[in-house]
């Protein structure tokens, strides 16, 4: 593997956690607790597809093959998506998003922090300008923690048991191959073991704090680097994708 | 004798255009009309949320998808807007929630029409929010202030939308023939809803006199959907659509177009809960509501016992 297809695929696992959970994001809209939560939701979800759109437009020009950002949004099939196994997940209820919104934010939060420093300049930049709104994101995530595990016993029971369904994804975020091995050396890409204790922290931190709890021996599911995800991504695909690959090749 | 002294000065403030803030005094059926405006006008922008985030999972391209986000995002930001200036007149807004969905309280019928393809994204921007424009730059010098203010901001958005949905309809109709079928299509189905959206002809609508009275409305409903035909037919013109009117035509001695009549009586229909996606467009509302019904509990809840601890230390 060489340093540019290395850094193609690491570009397109970035942009797909993005787009992926901004997609599920974006399926609440106007199915929000309240309007405030809607706005709010809505917001991120674009956040989140406005830097995936950032990211597909690098790695395009890194692959250099005339696929734009749509190509590698709407054309790539199921099996050539590096998103993590966790951000595919479907809503099922509130307390569901929220967790998963929170376990990713933490990630993405320590992630783009270190990405910062990257020698990739396009990356370094793209990582401090997410990492502003990462930032938010997770605040708003830990604060729905905290509420949700302090508010009411159905509030708790439905959070911990979203965080008790959603744990053995976790795993799969911290997964690093190849492509990793190459980039790190170069200074490009980070080591996922340094961020792992701290996004530990934060997150056992504000379960305590909400009266939640980090579920034990939980067996963990792995595969998203090597492009096999849960059985979800491919409804979420079918859907995103029919419009642009009805009509090939049109202007939109 | 009070009320009518009242009443006068009430008047002759509107008449001076000075405008009415939440604490003057107001004659009841003032306060009621603007009540029922103001909250049907936040009702559908949240409604309106509906038939247009329905093509959020399937935008054809990144950017519509962003933009598309923008734009529902923007209609929940309008509502917001809306119910506080409805609640600056002494309601609430579960009370509002629950005049829409025991369906008191009404919501433009246009978003009782469903949006079958992406065409319909392009067509809901370009004439629906068209014709909402039309209805709102008027409301921007409306005589009760906070609605007023509300509407500044609400009407610049709203042009940004109308203009991204003939972008849209520009790209379909210069597109394949098949991308032009669709944006013909939509323009056949929402061309007559959109001139619906003016509510009935100016001697059947039961609400206009008082509003124009009163200055919250400043122009009758005929006269209105006559600039909107004025304004939309040359655009039509410029993305070679046809619009689906037989008796259009060119009316030089009145300087605007001569048009066909809506059919009122769907109209009515529509309004009455007859409409393709009424049953749809609450039950979905009311759903979320329901579901959410945990969420802020729990909120409430926990905002009460972090007060608690605030007080306790």
């Amino acid at each position: 593997m060489t340093t540019q297809e290395a850094l193609f695929n690491y570009c397109l696992r970035l942009a797909d956690n993005h787009l992926i959970l901004g997609h599920r994001l974006s399926e609440l809209s106007s199915k929000g607790p309240l309007l405030e939560e809607d706005i709010a939701c809505t917001n991120i979800s674009l956040d989140l597809i406005g830097q995936a759109n950032a990211l597909l437009q690098y790695a395009s020009s890194v692959e250099n093959k005339g696929r734009n950002e749509d190509d590698l949004a709407f054309l790539r099939h199921e099996r050539h998506f590096y998103n993590s196994l966790l951000s595919e997940q479907p809503n099922h209820d509130f307390a569901f998003t929220m967790v998963k919104q929170f376990l990713i934010d933490a990630f993405n939060f320590y992630l783009f922090d270190e990405l910062k420093k990257s020698k990739d300049l396009t990356i370094s930049a793209l990582a401090t300008k997410g990492h502003k709104e990462i930032t938010y994101h997770l605040r708003h995530s830990s604060t729905w923690i905290d509420r949700l595990g302090l508010g009411t016993d159905e509030s708790n029971k439905r959070t911990q048991n979203a965080i008790n369904e959603l744990w053995r994804f976790t795993d799969d975020m911290f997964v690093m191959d190849e492509a990793d091995k190459i980039l790190i050396s170069e200074a490009i890409a980070i080591d996922l073991n340094t961020i792992k204790p701290k996004w530990h922290n934060t997150v056992n931190a504000a379960f305590e704090k909400a009266n939640l709890k980090i579920p034990e021996k939980v067996w963990m599911q792995y595969g998203s680097k090597q492009g096999k995800h849960t059985e979800h991504l491919g409804f979420l695909l079918a859907e995103m994708q029919h419009l642009h690959r009805a009509y090939p090749g049109v202007k939109w | 004798m009070e009320n009518a002294l009242s009443e006068k000065a009430f008047q002759d403030k509107i008449d001076a255009g000075i405008s009415i803030e939440p604490k003057d005094w107001m004659p009841e059926t003032y306060r009621k009309h603007l009540i029922r405006q103001i909250s049907q006008h936040a009702h559908s922008e949240i409604i309106g949320m509906q038939p247009e985030g329905n093509w959020i999972t399937r935008a054809p391209s990144l950017r519509r998808k962003m933009v598309l986000l923008a734009k529902v995002q923007d209609e929940a930001g309008h509502g917001l807007y809306l119910y506080s200036a409805a609640e600056s007149m002494g309601i609430s807004r579960d009370e509002l929630l629950d005049q829409l969905h025991t369906g008191k309280a009404k919501y433009s019928s246009i978003f009782n029409y469903p949006t079958l393809t992406w065409a319909d994204i392009g067509a809901v921007g370009w004439l629906v929010d068209g014709a909402a424009i039309m209805n709102q730059v008027m409301l921007q010098r409306t005589s009760y202030g906070p609605y007023a203010r509300a509407m500044v901001r609400i009407c610049k958005e709203e042009s940004f939308h109308q203009r991204q949905g003939f972008e849209i309809m520009t790209v379909l109709a210069e597109g394949t023939p098949e991308q032009k079928e669709m944006a013909q299509d939509s323009l056949n189905r929402w061309w007559w809803p959109s001139l619906m959206m003016f509510g009935p002809p100016d001697e059947e609508s039961p609400n206009s006199a008082n509003a124009l009275k009163w200055k919250i409305k400043r122009e009758g409903n005929d006269e209105l959907r006559q600039r909107f035909v004025n304004q939309t037919v040359p655009q039509a013109e410029i993305l070679g659509l046809t619009i689906p009117d037989k008796d259009l035509k060119w009316n030089e001695a009145k300087k605007g177009y001569d048009f066909g009549t809506p059919d009122w009586a769907e109209f009515k229909n529509v309004i009455s809960g007859n409409g393709p996606c009424n049953k749809e467009r609450i039950t979905n509302k009311i759903h979320s509501h329901k579901e959410g019904a945990w969420v802020r509990e729990a909120a409430e809840a926990y905002a009460a016992k972090k007060n608690k601890t605030l007080i306790a230390a």
